[in-house]
């Protein structure tokens, strides 16, 4: 007899002891994590302190030189409950309706349009992607990990160098995706943004998870004087 | 046609002599552009997207191929084509069957190396996200060939520039005869030995013309496309 299957499920996912390095350059040291579904996790941390490569081992896209991933139990699972938005996201040649077609990998007309209004998107369908502007790239690379219908959805800086308009668009999006229960973890520089988004907040610096909580927690009684520092607002070196 | 004629009048009144040769030329150059298309596209995305020793060296090899002296290919397809060549069953030799197989030959690298190198640029620029939507090898194979093919088209063309301009492999291959074999640059050269200079003129100036439409059609082609797509 046959029976129906679950769709197997990507979270939690779990880095036991992760370490990445390039060369003689460690990347990401002794890293230990588990996302669990829930509010948005923030990644923060200075430049160069392991956060994008972190979410790409998070979504697959980096094997690790040591340590263990794992996505709802598993080993090497493909990506295709996750998602993962670029910093600098890069949009395929056609329109921008085009794009998150090939994103879903079939012709749903209703869909794509609920898509593209989800991100602010409606009356651009037949522009040229890449003619549009960075903010409104960014959020059609929104649309187009959305369109996979992720569970977990990885964000690298997804404000980044935006206007405030543009940023509060993302934002908004980023918080209607999550409380349809999307599990959401972006890295930022920006500290009011994780104040405004965050569920939970990771600290990296150097490659190493300095201090990890609740987000409330975190920015009022931080725990390591890096973390008071960052806050601070002082230069972590 | 007589050499009294100039080179304009021959042109703006459609001489059908000049009308077969136009015609057996384009014939000859865009079947071997089509047919190495279909041979250099997928051979430049394989080499692209592959990864295996001595891919360098094929690189390097294909790149050199570009620069095919054509009546070293003109006397390699006559000795394959020739009646007592390996296919000389076919009996292709002095047909236009001959001279597509020559300038396909002439043509297929060039497409390929630029098809390559076009690819590889995309590829890098589209790995990751093509990664994370999780797109096995045939649909990026798809992808990139679709999302390149304002550039490739431009690949077809530096293809057809030289198979239109080509004389030495067709010469040879071909055999120059007229009203069978004879093309715009067999016949310029032909007319050129014996001194009917209007003749070339005049197909020199179709032959540049020709050219020039083409490459309009093509450019008008990608900047609509592109003004579409990006």
């Amino acid at each position: 007899m046959m029976t129906m299957r679950a769709p197997l499920s990507d979270l939690p996912v779990m880095l036991q002891d992760v370490r990445m390095a390039s060369g003689k350059v460690t990347i990401l040291d002794s890293v230990s994590l588990t996302i669990s579904p829930g509010a948005p996790t923030v990644l923060i941390g200075p430049n160069g302190s392991g956060k994008t490569t972190l979410l790409r081992v998070l979504m697959g896209l980096l094997t690790p030189t040591s340590g263990r991933v794992t996505w709802g139990g598993r080993e090497n699972a493909p990506p295709e409950r996750r998602a993962i938005v670029f910093q600098r996201p890069v949009m395929l040649r056609r329109s921008a309706e085009a794009n998150v077609r090939y994103a879903l990998g079939r012709d749903d007309p209703a869909r794509i349009a609920e898509l593209l209004a989800l991100v602010g998107l409606s009356g651009l369908e037949r522009r040229s992607a890449r003619r549009l502007s960075g903010g409104e790239q960014q959020r059609l690379a929104l649309a187009r990990a959305l369109a996979r219908d992720p569970e977990l959805l990885l964000l690298d800086e997804p404000a980044a160098s935006l206007d405030p308009a543009a940023t509060k668009a993302i934002e908004d999006t980023v918080r209607a995706v999550a409380a349809r229960g999307v599990k959401v973890m972006m890295s930022t520089h920006d500290l009011g943004q994780a104040k405004r988004l965050a569920g939970d907040v990771v600290l990296l610096h150097r490659g190493r998870v300095i201090e990890t909580g609740a987000a409330s927690g975190f920015f009022a009684n931080p725990r390591t004087d890096a973390a008071r520092k960052f806050i601070a607002g002082e230069l972590l070196v | 046609m007589t050499s009294g004629h100039s080179a304009l009048e021959l042109v703006l009144s459609a001489d059908p002599a000049l009308l077969a040769i136009v015609e057996l030329s384009l014939l000859v150059s865009l079947s071997a552009v089509a047919l190495a298309a279909m041979i250099g596209v997928p051979f430049g995305a394989l080499i692209a997207l592959t990864r295996f020793p001595g891919r360098e060296a094929i690189i390097v090899i294909l790149n050199a191929l570009m620069g095919l002296p054509p009546v070293v290919v003109g006397l390699a397809v006559y000795l394959l084509l020739s009646r007592s060549g390996p296919l000389g069953e076919f009996g292709l030799l002095f047909t236009p069957g001959a001279m597509v197989v020559a300038q396909t030959i002439l043509v297929a690298p060039i497409i390929a190396a630029l098809s390559r190198q076009t690819i590889e640029d995309l590829w890098e620029e589209y790995r990751d996200e093509l990664a994370a939507m999780n797109v096995g090898p045939t649909r990026r194979v798809a992808t990139l060939i679709w999302d390149a093919r304002f550039s490739l088209l431009t690949a077809l063309l530096a293809g057809f520039g030289r198979a239109a301009a080509e004389v030495g492999a067709i010469i040879i291959v071909g055999g120059n005869i007229e009203g069978f074999t004879r093309t715009m640059t067999t016949a310029i050269a032909l007319e050129t030995s014996k001194g009917d200079l209007p003749l070339a003129v005049g197909l020199g100036i179709v032959l540049i013309a020709i050219v020039i439409v083409i490459n309009a059609l093509a450019w008008g082609m990608r900047r609509a496309g592109e003004r579409y797509a990006g």
